[in-house]
């Protein structure tokens, strides 16, 4: 039973997240793309240094932070609110009585997926955001094939990847906890459940910009 | 049996509980009624073990409930069966699924066996063939004996059913009250129904305890509703005038 919980949670998150997170990626990807040309047109740096800057950008900030943003408000406010309404339909109290332990049957299952789902998630963000870049940029001709990939392939840090996936881990741990804690501990009625979900977001939200600065302090201090 | 000693119970200084003792023994159906407001959920929230009381114990047995550990209340609840006053289903099973949760948690037999013991479940509420049906896609009569069948399952010692007839109209309550009854009788479980129904206290009250403003006020069988001369229970079974009309007539037939 828990197992299969934990395969509906995988779906939930992933396969649900896949359209959403494939929108931003690309539109994040194109965006910087498009400003950093911007920006370094007249300047002495080379044109072939903005595939550089989509990757590390993509790499480092957008496909692990953002991505992680817009999944504590779609997962985490459906997280919050699918607990908050098992508990306020009885759900929850049915499950004790049975003598289910509530808690590791519908919570654990949700961190366990996300902690597998969302890294995946950030990796294809990753992909999509740098290939989103590209659409931007070479077929309108701002720079060439050649000199995207040659951007891509320079100053390449294996370890930024290593810190994209310890910023996925600990987010994902923030974006699924602080929902289900929200819901799983909600009282009253549906304004108490609609403040829940909303605290679950922004509160989410804080912990995972904070959580962002402290990672960046200490994986490159 | 269960037994309830001195239960108090205050939520932020307001006092829903003051002092509640009684027994609730096997084989008999044992109502809760009373005003709302009364108490009646609070008591029976922590006879199952949902809220702990301010002080007093309740015993399943010989075993004093709140000073067991979490493996102990497990093995308790193992016996214990809820009926929730919403039904409690959850939506995203059928009924089947539904029936089969608690076996799917607890129970080592094949997949077949528990199919089996949910059929069964499902053919003594009346619902054979009801196993592929959403909770949405059935009535609130029905939602009510898929949550008894759920109930009845794990084939517990106990049965606890909050306000099992809200939101049902007089006939599929009284279904339902039969359902209960027989099932109590035929399985000698201890059950426990907290209701505002006044058909049901006069059809299936074996032990009938009325609480008004958090205490036991009157206890007794549906036998002597009638003839009691306790005021607070009278005004409260008999509130309308149609009702106390028909209380006379059935005193003066009597």
């Amino acid at each position: 039973m828990y197992w299969k919980e934990t395969m509906r949670q995988m779906e939930d998150i992933g396969i649900g997240s896949l359209v959403i997170v494939a929108l931003i990626s690309v539109f994040m990807g194109a965006v910087a793309a498009v400003q950093f040309s911007y920006q370094l047109d007249g300047t002495l740096v080379p044109r072939w240094y903005i595939g550089y800057i989509v990757r590390d950008l993509a790499i480092i900030e957008s496909a692990p932070t953002i991505t992680c943003l817009v999944l504590a408000g779609k997962v985490g406010s459906n997280m919050a609110a699918e607990l908050g309404g098992m508990r306020q339909k009885e759900h929850i109290d049915a499950m004790e009585i049975m003598g289910v332990n509530t808690a590791a049957y519908l919570i654990l299952p949700k961190i366990i997926a996300a902690l597998f789902v969302i890294p995946l998630l950030v990796t294809l963000s990753a992909y999509i955001a740098i290939g989103g870049g590209y659409l931007s940029t070479v077929p309108v001709g701002t720079l060439s094939a050649d000199e995207y990939d040659r951007g891509l392939r320079a100053f390449f840090l294996p370890f930024n990847v290593t810190m994209m996936y310890v910023k996925a881990v600990v987010f994902s741990f923030i974006l699924t906890t602080v929902p289900c804690f929200q819901g799983y501990f909600v009282t009253g009625g549906n304004i108490e459940l609609g403040k829940a979900s909303t605290n679950a977001v922004v509160f989410s939200n804080i912990l995972i910009l904070l959580a962002d600065y402290l990672l960046a302090v200490l994986l490159t201090g | 049996m269960i037994k309830a000693e001195n239960i108090f119970k205050s939520f932020e200084g307001t006092e829903v509980l003051k002092g509640i003792s009684m027994e609730f023994h096997p084989g008999k159906t044992n109502l809760i009624i009373g005003r709302s407001g009364a108490g009646k959920t609070v008591f029976l929230k922590i006879l199952v073990g949902l809220i702990e009381p301010s002080s007093g114990k309740v015993w399943y047995d010989d075993v004093d409930f709140f000073t067991l550990n979490k493996k102990q209340i497990r093995e308790i609840r193992m016996k214990v069966g809820m009926l929730f006053q919403g039904s409690a289903l959850f939506d995203s099973m059928t009924v089947e699924e539904n029936v089969r949760f608690p076996l799917d948690m607890f129970s080592k037999d094949t997949l077949g066996e528990r199919k089996k013991r949910v059929n069964w479940c499902l053919e003594r509420v009346g619902l054979t063939g009801a196993n592929d049906k959403f909770p949405s896609e059935i009535s609130g009569g029905m939602q009510k004996r898929v949550g008894i069948a759920r109930a009845i399952v794990m084939e517990p010692k106990y049965l606890f059913c909050d306000e099992p007839n809200s939101g049902l109209d007089p006939r599929t309550a009284l279904t339902i009250d039969e359902l209960i009854q027989d099932i109590t009788y035929d399985q000698n479980m201890t059950t426990i129904i907290n209701t505002h129904d006044m058909n049901s206290v006069m059809e299936i009250g074996d032990n009938i305890a009325y609480l008004h403003l958090g205490q036991l006020a009157w206890t007794g069988s549906k036998d002597e509703v009638l003839t009691s001369e306790n005021e607070l229970l009278q005004g409260f079974i008999f509130a309308s005038p149609f009702l106390q009309r028909l209380r006379s007539a059935a005193l003066k037939e009597e």
